[in-house]
């Protein structure tokens, strides 16, 4: 992650930075957005699902719950994504 | 920034609008899927069931429609109240 920022200030002090460079590190920077995004609100909802009173461990019914929930959020996440991708697809081809 | 260092490379610029774009969506997919996950899903279980599916795919058409529609809505209030809304927004 601080590799971008040490590249970019390296590559504006030499004035120039090759586009293709550019484009892969933000492509990175998106990917490292997304993964934290879905990992920050995976264990939200999951947290909320499994864990009814926080005890002294994470028992091992907790642990199986999270597991399942963490499937089940994905499922959720890629069923979504084709839904509202299909409904792009509907809209654009009335238009 | 002098005019020269301004100037956007088109390559770039292209690269740029798909990235916000394909951005966007995932952005809203991150947002429905918290709110159609709190809607539809009761225990997670071993797999994702039917029941469940269809109604994350009914929570997506219904959240895309509440937010056209809400969109029209307040379009059309505008129109209507544009006398009003003058004294309003000065």
């Amino acid at each position: 992650m601080d590799s971008f920022g040490s590249d970019f200030s390296s590559g504006s002090g030499t004035g120039k930075m090759d586009t293709g460079a550019i484009m892969e590190q933000v492509k990175v920077q998106i990917a490292v957005a997304n993964a934290q995004e879905l990992l920050q609100r995976m264990t939200d909802k999951c947290f909320k699902k499994c864990i009814g009173k926080p005890g002294s461990t994470l028992d091992n019914s907790e642990q199986k719950c999270i597991a399942m929930c963490m499937d089940r959020y994905m499922d959720a996440w890629n069923t979504i994504s084709r839904a509202y991708n299909s409904r792009l697809q509907r809209e654009r081809a009335r238009m | 920034m002098d005019s020269e260092g301004v100037r956007t490379d088109p390559q770039l610029q292209q690269f740029i609008e798909t990235e916000s774009q394909k951005q966007r969506f995932q952005q809203l997919v991150h947002q429905m899927t918290e709110v159609c996950w709190e809607k539809c899903m009761d225990k997670p279980g071993p797999k994702l069931d039917s029941r469940t599916e269809v109604c994350f795919i009914n929570c997506v058409e219904r959240f895309i429609d509440t937010s056209q529609f809400i969109l029209n809505r307040l379009e059309q209030t505008q129109k209507t109240r544009d006398s009003f809304s003058e004294t309003i927004t000065d």
